[in-house]
């Protein structure tokens, strides 16, 4: 096969395009560095690919999908473009007696186009778990590294939220909250009675027209993509000021399959797969920023290999695909009679909570070690498929008492999700499947996975918390999940809430870690892994914000060597 | 003047705030172009459906229960005028699982009618249809009378199709009451909950 050669050498290239991606190449070209950056989809084009204020009438499938096979799904047609459980063509694996589920995305900006916009910061507690409590370990770098650059990040991205000085969920530079809508104004009030923290969500969406973007109208659908920009998305809100800069090579429906060390050690270029063509290309940089999404990383180092790295790229430790953890999910939904009394409104808001539940038993000693917080809605939202699933099961019937029974509950049902801290295992880990390869001809991922106990008695607490909620609030918890089978106490599948971390993480010891505190790594000092797998702990905050902050800072390091003259030729 | 989506879409790219690196437009333009996706969709309709996956006498057979299960009544209109059977030969054509639990399904429910009343489910009068209806409507007939267990599942998978097609129709939508889907400069947040009752 003829490998075409890029003339030109950069002076970084960035294989990723998502939060970690798009932040580096805001950064770097900034900085004034010359950037190529490799996405493995196509471009976004908003206008064209969102399909933000179309109702479920407007389509054919009422966003079902084609044979409704997205009924009910996170994936549905509404969803901004590109992000799938499986993506034909690029399979992966599941050791026997293992469950993962990796969400994928191949477009510009990644999965931030369809994220949550939940931009919590880590507290200080999170990166010394194990000074804290002995278990996992700590972070090379401190809350107090990291600061600076979570304002850097809120402040460009914008982030709305409020002051309220919990130690387990730190402030920032908050826009003001939008207004409680009606069931968040019940949880509260329900929450104040039992002594559980409920304040204003901090989500990246503009409540104030912010950096040239427009403030949010408040049609509830993000999820959808934005077409005014007034949420965060990387392929919004980093990608055009990098485009802007002129120093800037995007290039779309590049595959990345291996990094090519030179004989100095370093890296010396990417080789992929250019998916229109099924050729192979090559780009050359001085420096390389993997942000491929954090088990794509891993991928990429694991099937790097040379006589300098036999077992992967900058994997002398062995922790390339090690530590992955996911956020401990489960999630409860109560009935709340007062919500049948409220008269019709507008009722969508920002698209995501309003407010949510931050971890709230940090002073005391729990049956399980860490925390997590919780997301919650419901409501009078735009009805979609599945909507009454469980009211056609549980009054069955037909004719007109059902159609009022519908009319009757619409909206008076609360989802409570709970978002918890894994510790990672030693049975949860992605490896290089020894037969599978995907249609690029790259071997595939093969994942490990097996929660712990501390993460069970997790799921358990959520659970009662949610029905203690919902009885205080004079509701009915409609949720049961039982302590044993499959999934004890509705604990998520490994991988189910999108947070996956770890794979590539960082640590002051090269023995054990692959990374520094600034993202590079200890082997190959021109490769940087700035997603979600440089990450040694999961904390119960989403990780974006985070992902983007070590990722300014890693970019900022990366600036500065250059300037010392550290990039090399 | 037809002034296609596609023209409105081009223009609102073109006149995207000059010199601004996102792509902002303006939001009443924005909204122009989802009202104009409404029209187009509108301009389409009035035809005649022809049905992708159910032979005649079987979408007829459809479109009677789907009007049974929601049916047209004083608060509005039905399953029928929703285009919920639309939707279900839609998805149903495209979707092995369901050709078998809803094509089963109806034959199932002509073959115990005949077996019953002598004629297949349409041609029944309407106290014969409703006597199946109300055995095949309830679990708990299922568990006293087993034979009624496909007729059961059949249309308690056909109830949640029908309640999706309806509830995200037009007609559905407002029916329910959600209102919203719209710009708006501020969110006005919860108009007072009324106070729970001791």
């Amino acid at each position: 096969m003829q490998v075409t050669r890029s003339p030109k050498t950069y002076d970084v290239c960035i294989i990723g395009s998502g939060a970690a991606g798009g932040t580096a190449a805001k950064v770097l070209t900034d900085g004034g560095l010359s950037v190529a950056l490799l996405e493995a989809g196509p471009a976004l084009v908003p206008e064209r690919d969102y399909k933000e204020h179309v109702w479920p009438y407007d389509l054919p499938h009422r966003g079902a999908g084609e044979g409704a096979r997205l009924r009910r799904a996170i994936g549905d047609e509404f969803m901004a473009p590109n992000g799938a459980w499986e993506i034909e063509g690029e399979p992966y694996v599941s050791a026997p007696g293992s469950s993962f589920r990796w969400f994928r995305s191949r477009i510009v900006g990644g999965r931030t186009n369809h994220w949550g916009r939940i931009a919590l910061r880590m507290a200080p507690v999170d990166f010394k778990v194990r000074t804290h409590d002995g278990m996992g370990d700590d972070w090379p770098i401190s809350y107090e590294d990291v600061a600076p650059y979570y304002d850097k990040v809120e402040s460009y991205i914008g982030v709305f939220g409020t002051k309220e000085n919990i130690p387990s969920a730190p402030d920032g530079i908050f826009l003001p909250p939008p207004k409680p809508r009606c069931t968040e104004t019940i949880v509260k009030k329900a929450c104040d009675k039992l002594g559980v923290l409920c304040i204003p969500s901090r989500l990246a969406i503009l409540t104030k027209p912010h950096n040239g973007r427009a403030a949010c109208h408040y049609c509830a659908q993000c999820g959808r993509g934005c077409i005014t920009a007034s949420n965060f998305s990387s392929s919004q809100v980093m990608i055009p000021p990098a485009e802007k800069t002129g120093r800037f090579a995007l290039i779309t429906g590049a595959m990345a399959r291996e990094l090519v060390v030179g004989k100095d050690g370093k890296v010396a270029a990417v080789s992929y797969i250019d998916k229109a063509t099924k050729t192979e290309r090559r780009i050359h940089a001085r420096a390389f920023i993997v942000a491929a999404s954090t088990c794509e990383s891993a991928r990429l180092l694991l099937n790097s290999k040379s006589t300098l790295f036999p077992d992967g790229l900058a994997n002398t430790s062995g922790a390339v695909g090690r530590n992955l953890m996911d956020t401990v999910g489960s999630s409860g939904v109560g009935y709340f009679p007062q919500l049948e009394r409220m008269p019709a409104h507008n009722h969508d808001g920002v698209g995501g909570m309003h407010m949510y539940l931050p971890w709230w038993k940090f002073d005391r000693k729990n049956e399980f070690l860490r925390g997590y917080h919780t997301e919650f809605g419901g409501g009078r939202g735009m009805p979609g498929t599945g909507e009454f699933d469980r009211l056609c099961d549980d009054f069955e019937g037909y004719g007109s008492a059902l159609k009022q029974e519908c009319k009757k509950k619409y909206g008076t049902y609360i989802g409570f999700a709970g978002r918890g801290e894994m510790i990672p295992n030693e049975n949860c880990y992605c490896e290089i499947d020894p037969s599978a390869v995907d249609q690029w001809g790259i071997p595939v991922l093969r994942f490990h996975w097996k929660w712990g106990e501390n993460e069970i008695k997790m799921a358990k607490d959520m659970q009662e918390t949610y029905r203690a909620i919902t009885e205080a609030a004079g509701g009915t918890y409609v949720t049961s999940k039982e302590p044993d089978g499959s999934h004890p106490y509705g604990i998520s599948d490994g991988g189910v809430i999108i947070h996956e971390v770890g794979a590539v993480r960082m640590g002051d010891h090269p023995a054990t870690s692959v990374l520094n505190g600034y993202c590079q790594a200890h082997d190959v000092k021109n490769l940087f892994v700035t997603d979600g797998a440089c990450f040694v702990t999961n904390a119960d905050k989403n990780p974006t914000l985070t992902i983007m902050a070590l990722t300014w800072r890693a970019s900022e390091y990366l600036l500065d060597q250059a300037k010392k003259g550290n990039l090399g030729a | 003047m037809t002034v296609s989506r596609r023209d409105i879409l081009k223009s609102l790219t073109l006149t995207a705030v000059t010199g601004s690196v996102l792509r902002v437009i303006p939001l009443e333009a924005a909204e122009y172009a989802h009202r104009m996706v409404r029209e187009e969709k509108a301009a389409a309709q009035g035809q005649i459906y022809a049905p992708k996956f159910f032979s005649a006498h079987f979408y007829k057979t459809l479109q009677s229960l789907c009007q049974s299960i929601i049916p047209s009544d004083a608060d509005a209109k039905g399953a029928i005028e929703a285009g919920a059977p639309e939707f279900i030969d839609l998805i149903t054509s495209e979707n092995k699982e369901y050709q078998l639990a809803l094509g089963g399904g109806l034959m199932w429910l002509d073959n115990t009618c005949l077996d019953r009343y002598g004629k297949t489910y349409i041609d029944c009068p309407a106290e014969q249809q409703k006597e199946i209806l109300d055995l095949i409507a309830y679990r708990k007939n299922a568990k006293m009378d087993s034979s009624l267990g496909p007729g059961v599942d059949f249309f308690a998978l056909l109830r949640k199709f029908t309640a999706d097609g309806y509830f995200t129709s037009e007609i559905g939508i407002a029916y329910l009451g959600y209102i919203g889907n719209t710009y708006l400069q501020e969110f006005p947040g919860c108009p007072p909950v009324p106070e729970d009752k001791a």
